[in-house]
């Protein structure tokens, strides 16, 4: 499978799992930490890894304009755990200082399963998929409320855990850990063509 | 469709996994863990970004200092510094006293230390980790002893370093032996394998496991005399993937500098120009200690 540069923002957390998920599906893949690198990806994925942290270094790396910028643009973007809360519209009980990117209209709130004691594996069902998909939640966020124009992919217990809306898809699990491609191959099938990269065109 | 989608009724749930355990180590990956003492320490760490906390009476530097028996903290300590912050916090055991881990696990401790920076309570035995549902992390001076603490069921193995000592040669040392010895089982033959499991003393299937796939089965970070944001930059540039500042942070002349200059090094580990900008101006580093001069090795505690 040959596909579009995906970025992998690399400040923290589980970027590497999703590299090699990427890897896996044969599709060209950057890890992101400066403006430079986030300017040559066609998509982006957010990684699962602590919300405050991430905040915090996509300001101290100045990578917070241009990420903004990037996603007003549509730039496709697969965020996961903490990935879906940068993503949202409101962090229900955040650090005050912590960004809310805005790009899907959710409501979310932080751990809300509990603690690592909490932290499960499930099976669900994923609308589109023709069977179950493992589902690992690390202290993982609760969307508490999703807007009209999100399109919902997968629920537990009455909650949103797998959502679209436009070019951003984000879930509260951790596809990159359980060893199934499908909802990376998903994402990455939708991902238009680069022009520039597109080698088939003549 | 919604009605349809949820899963609630058709998976049930499994929680303290392999999965779920490793995963959280994951998440940690390319962060700073850091010793605190009590919730204000707690909170200059994560507004500073650290990825989770490491809850104790005392950093290493003082039970150096003050000597006597290090144990398992207050539990009232631990409560008040979960309640201080959002991020994951940590908590140690002494080596071998698994009472102690069961307090922990029932505090609802985000990851169990079974530490050597403590006094061991156990000559002879670590705890059996496969037993709880809350994570573990270990020490590991070589292969050898970081299999066998992923055998007894820790998810996540730090280098043990020298701790307490800010000095960085013997963090070094253990990440160099356990890299190296992962480099040359990659390239060894099936039939090497069973030498290599009897030199280390360490399961087997881990030692195919490691020929395989070139790499722990478990997230490596680096603990033990991590002082400046050189430290965590040549660490990582070694192979580690994250680190625990213990003694570091809060023995420096400006813990919230040191801790965010720390933070933004782990990130940013491969870009000198970055590593320059984050540690001019920091003030003084903890003092540090030569490891000749030591009364006690604390790497040394753990078998």
């Amino acid at each position: 499978m040959v596909g579009p540069l995906v970025g992998v923002l690399a400040l923290q957390g589980a970027f590497a799992a999703h590299a090699e998920i990427l890897d896996g599906l044969g599709v060209p893949n950057l890890e992101v930490r400066t403006h430079d690198q986030l300017q040559q990806v066609d998509a982006l994925i957010i990684p699962g890894g602590e919300s405050t942290t991430m905040s915090m270094l996509l300001d101290r790396s100045g990578l917070i304009g241009p990420l903004e910028e990037r996603l007003r643009d549509g730039l496709p973007v697969l965020g996961t755990c903490a990935g879906l809360i940068l993503l949202s519209t409101r962090i229900l009980d955040g650090r005050p200082d912590q960004h809310a990117l805005g790009s899907i209209d959710l409501d979310v709130r932080r751990n809300g399963y509990g603690t690592q004691l909490d932290s499960f594996e499930t099976d669900i069902a994923v609308a589109g998929f023709d069977s179950g998909f493992r589902a690992v939640f690390i202290r993982a966020p609760v969307v508490e409320r999703a807007g009209d124009s999100v399109e919902i992919l997968a629920m537990v217990d009455g909650h949103p855990v797998l959502c679209r809306q436009g070019s951003v898809t984000v879930a509260a699990f951790h596809p990159e850990l359980s060893n199934d491609n499908r909802i990376h191959r998903s994402f990455v099938e939708r991902v238009p063509v680069n022009p520039k990269s597109d080698t088939s065109a003549i | 469709m919604a009605q349809q989608l949820d899963s609630a009724e058709s998976g049930s749930r499994a929680t303290g996994t392999q999965l779920v355990k490793r995963g959280l180590a994951e998440m940690l990956k390319g962060g700073v863990i850091m010793d605190v003492v009590d919730p204000d320490q707690a909170r200059i760490a994560e507004d500073a970004g650290a990825v989770a906390v490491m809850a104790l009476e005392r950093v290493p530097a003082d039970i150096r200092r003050d000597g006597g028996v290090a144990r398992m903290s207050d539990p009232e300590m631990i409560s008040g510094i979960q309640a201080a912050v959002s991020i994951p916090v940590m908590a140690k055991a002494r080596i071998g006293h698994f009472a102690e881990a069961q307090v922990l696990q029932s505090l609802g401790v985000d990851y169990i230390d079974e530490s050597e920076v403590l006094t061991p309570a156990d000559e002879t035995h670590h705890i059996d980790k496969w037993a709880f549902t809350t994570p573990f992390v270990c020490g590991a001076t070589n292969l050898g002893e970081a299999l066998r603490r992923i055998s007894e069921g820790a998810c996540m193995i730090r280098s043990k370093g020298e701790a307490g000592t800010g000095n960085i040669v013997e963090a070094v040392r253990h990440l160099r032996s356990i890299l190296g010895d992962i480099a040359k089982i990659t390239t060894a033959d099936s039939a090497e394998l069973f030498e290599w499991a009897k030199q280390l003393q360490a399961p087997l299937p881990l030692v195919q496991e490691v020929h395989d796939t070139g790499t722990l089965p478990v997230p490596m970070f680096c603990a033990g005399g991590i002082a400046t944001p050189s430290d965590a930059s040549l660490v990582m540039q070694l192979g580690a993937q994250s680190v625990f500042v213990g003694s570091g942070i809060f023995k420096s002349s400006e813990p919230a500098k040191m801790a965010t200059a720390i933070v933004e090094a782990a990130t940013h580990f491969q870009d000198p120009s970055i590593i320059a900008k984050v540690s001019t101006g920091l003030g003084a580093a903890m003092k540090g200690l030569e490891i000749g001069g030591l009364e006690t090795k604390l790497a040394e505690r753990g078998w």
